[in-house]
């Protein structure tokens, strides 16, 4: 499965860690949130970047106290509809100002990129190869938002306002006689 | 509701697997060459429910063609097939009252 | 109407890209249909009994005569010549190829329309008042927030995937046209005790299946917050609303099980942390959204014109049609019109591409360019003179869609049912079409008098059965269609659910016992002018009962 980070494909460092299998020291990892919340000291101690695993009906909240220790953060999408991590994502990044890498795991398509990026993923592992080859060309298709997101995008409202106002585009109403 | 291709499969009688075309959502039928037809006369007929479920995850396999596919139920009379309940019979022959552009003339 | 910019335009059009390379990829087969449903639906498009469907949103009920006829060459272009306008401010197209649904979207964007955000689980067009502008009750125009609303929710990163569905409504006026405590989210701008304008917040009202009506969350929420407050509901719905049952997914079901006051508690809590951020509303904003709103060049004139007065003495026709169909507008010597599109026969909200054209040249010639569609699914000419009225009349009547039967019996509003819906277990449209020939008479429907009849095809409720003053649901029962009646329902300011009659009755039936529902109520009435829905409240649904089914 591809890995798109900071819009190019990349290699993957992080180790997924599943349940009680130990943590090797020296390696990046990702560890599921059970184990996060269970032996945090103990991960605290090892040498490696660490990252979780956080499911999307878990609270987020519940990771402030572990995370400036983290490198990594991934959310869960189980299938395409399921768009509970986009909100987890926010609150993390925006609430928690959370600076590491934000990964986006799951069902990730291109057709859910701008979303992810714009709600502050910054790494997607991409579930086809076509989609994460075309992940620059995706995310470029839209110039303008409406709404100020946790991106760095200006939204529309505020580009509007900063700028003189344009002409209208489509015709002013007719005069009545 | 509950559109028939969600329904728990039991198939009593004649039945005929149906879905709509991809490209513009024609009603289609499938016959028995594997295929899909346009003509509810040239579809495949099947009897009884492992039949239907045979030929239905054949034609759900072809969902590049047509989406959508589900059996429906038909009555087979000597010389033609007719569908089998009013949702089919309007899939037929359209909705049973004048279309509005032809009311204005 | 609201006019759009550079910065609009190239977002609609941006979409029409993305959805036209969406459907290439479909059609060569790089997308499974499981994947590109919900792409597909984003923009409206559904796969109906026949063919593909497209809704496009008609965003707070506001059509210039440009944006009209791109929908009726929609429809003579691309479908069967004509279109249906629905219950929620939105026109489909029936006979949709999913080919040509690319160029269909460029042809519309180049009106500024679209199907964005029409379908899926995501915040739908925003709904208002069909008279916001010109409605003489109300404190504000509505249309300014209901923009805010829909750019904000425009492809919005955070809410584009919810649990299900999203439906908006706002009301600025003390007759509540909009129905809004039958939505996800109501809003009703009101002034405080100090005189401040804000807003009236309801949550989880909704019909379908499990229907309920809104519960206030917050009595006031000042201007300022309204964006703020609104992400608030939609963040708390986002993570916490169902996913693991449709049926139980609308946010009706959360506030139901959590209890309006817990939930309020939680939006509050999430509010907190935003209220004071990014979208915390400038005054400056508000203003430049309210700057693209154009009103017309009003002309001083005076009520009561010679020519209006005339036409009425002269025409009784004419005077039965004003008395019906025109309504007062909040400047002097100007009137509303509401263009029925229900005539004696026709399924209810259809109107041909013809009718559609010469409705937008009478827009241009009488209405300032301008039109609107309401939830009745009627038509209206927001801003005629009235010194044009007799004329006007004339104009309409030629081309169908000046019978006087306003808000009157056969004013029915029906979903398209069996006939076209891959949902529907009955149909809807054949029903309304008997009962208004059985009432075709228009003294029978003035002696009626106000009335209102909602048709579903299934208990999703598309036909808003459950607010009907009389309300019918198509079910099926061993492979037949029957139909419950529910009585008393209402939509507007005292919205209610109606209450079921007794067991269903066949296809075949039902007409003659919504006769006799109205007949009993006439005799029942305590005067001509006792609303059905009063009736119902003052005498219980037993009179009504017995005569339905003392003979079945």
């Amino acid at each position: 499965m591809p890995l798109v980070r900071n819009g190019a494909i990349a290699e993957d460092r992080f180790v997924r860690i599943l349940d009680d299998m130990p943590v090797p020291d020296g390696l990046a990892a990702i560890v599921p949130a059970a184990r996060l919340l269970a032996d945090a000291g103990e991960l605290a101690r090892r040498n490696g970047a660490l990252g979780v695993l956080w499911p999307n009906d878990r609270n987020v909240s519940e990771l402030t106290p572990h995370l400036d220790r983290l490198a990594l953060v991934a959310l869960v999408f189980p299938n395409f509809r399921d768009g509970r991590a986009y909100s987890q994502a926010r609150i993390v990044r925006e609430r928690y100002r959370f600076r590491g890498e934000l990964r986006a795991t799951g069902q990730v398509l291109r057709d859910q990129f701008l979303c992810m990026l714009r709600a502050g993923f910054d790494a997607f592992e991409v579930s086809k190869d076509a989609d994460a080859q075309a992940f620059a060309a995706v995310v470029s298709r839209y110039s303008v938002h409406y709404q100020p997101a946790g991106d760095s995008t200006p939204s529309m409202s505020m580009a509007r306002l900063s700028r003189a106002r344009p002409a209208a585009v489509l015709a002013e109403m007719p005069r009545q006689d | 509701m509950t559109a028939p291709s969600q329904q728990k499969l039991k198939v009593q009688g004649a039945a005929v697997i149906t879905a709509n075309r991809l490209s513009d959502g024609a009603v289609v039928y499938r016959t028995a060459a594997g295929a899909w037809t346009t003509q509810l006369a040239d579809a495949a007929v099947v009897t009884g429910t492992q039949a239907a479920k045979e030929l239905l995850a054949r034609a759900a396999a072809d969902e590049n063609i047509a989406v959508g596919a589900y059996v429906a139920p038909v009555d087979v009379g000597a010389d033609r097939i007719e569908p089998g309940n009013l949702r089919e019979r309007i899939r037929v022959a359209g909705p049973t009252f004048s279309l509005p552009a032809c009311i204005a003339g | 109407m609201y006019i759009y910019d550079d910065f609009d335009l190239t977002l609609v059009a941006e979409r029409v890209a993305e959805f036209r390379d969406q459907v290439a990829r479909r059609l060569s087969g790089e997308l499974n249909e499981e994947e590109f449903k919900p792409l597909r639906l984003m923009n409206g498009v559904y796969l109906q009994l026949h063919a593909y469907m497209l809704r496009v949103a008609i965003p707070y009920g506001t059509l210039s005569s440009k944006q009209l006829r791109a929908l009726a060459h929609i429809g003579r272009r691309y479908d069967r010549n004509y279109g249906h306008f629905t219950t929620r401010q939105n026109i489909q197209f029936n006979w949709i190829k999913l080919s040509d649904l690319p160029d269909v979207m460029a042809d519309l964007a180049e009106a500024g329309l679209h199907g964005m955000q029409t379908s899926g689980n995501c915040v739908r067009n925003v709904t208002t008042d069909q008279w916001a502008g010109v409605a003489p009750d109300e404190i504000e125009d509505p249309r300014v927030w209901a923009e805010i609303l829909r750019q904000h929710s425009t492809l919005h990163p955070e809410f584009s995937y919810l649990p299900r569905k999203f439906k908006i409504a706002l009301t600025a006026a003390a007759t509540d046209r909009a129905a809004v405590r039958v939505h996800d989210i109501g809003l009703r701008l009101h002034k405080n005790g100090t005189g401040e304008t804000g807003f009236e917040v309801m949550v989880g009202g909704g019909l379908g299946r499990t229907p309920f009506i809104g519960k206030t969350i917050k009595p006031f929420l000042p201007k300022r917050d309204f964006l703020s407050y609104i992400e608030a509901i939609l963040r708390v719905y986002n993570q916490y609303g169902r996913r693991d049952n449709i049926y139980k997914a609308r946010i009706k079901i959360l506030v139901h099980e959590l209890g309006a006051e817990k939930f309020a508690a939680e939006v509050e809590a999430e509010w907190r942390n935003i209220k004071d951020g990014a979208l915390a509303l400038d005054p400056a904003f508000v203003a430049d959204i309210a700057a693209r709103f154009r009103y017309p060049d009003y002309k001083a004139l005076s009520d009561n014109p010679i020519e209006l007065k005339r036409a009425r003495a002269a025409d009784p026709k004419f005077e039965g049609w004003f008395r019906n169909s025109v309504t007062p507008h909040r400047t002097p010597g100007y009137a509303i019109v509401t263009l029925s599109l229900k005539p004696e026969g026709a399924p209810p909200g259809d109107a041909t591409s013809e009718q559609m054209d010469a409705i937008a040249d009478l827009a241009d010639r009488y209405s300032f360019g301008e039109i609107r569609v309401g939830h009745e699914q009627n038509l209206a000419l927001p801003h005629v003179a009235q010194r044009n009225l007799p004329a006007l009349w004339e104009a309409l009547d030629a081309v169908g869609v000046a019978t006087p039967n306003v808000n009157l019996v056969s004013d029915i509003i029906a979903c398209p049912g069996l006939d076209y819906c891959s949902l529907a277990n009955a149909r809807a449209i054949p029903v309304a079409q008997e009962l208004s020939r059985r009432f075709k008479s228009l003294d029978t429907q003035r002696e009626i008098g106000r009335l209102h009849i909602n048709i579903s095809g299934c208990i999703n409720a598309c036909g808003h059965h459950h607010i009907g003053h009389i309300g019918i649901l198509g079910v099926e029962k061993n492979g037949q269609e029957f139909y419950q009646i529910t009585l008393g329902g209402r939509a507007d300011e005292n919205a209610e659910l109606g209450a079921l009659l007794g067991p269903a009755v066949p296809y075949a039936e039902v007409a003659e016992a919504i006769e006799d529902v109205v007949a009993a109520y006439v005799e029942l009435r305590e005067r001509p002018n006792e609303l059905f829905v009063d009736t119902v409240k003052r005498v219980g649904i037993e009179p009504f009962k017995e005569r339905v089914y003392a003979t079945r």
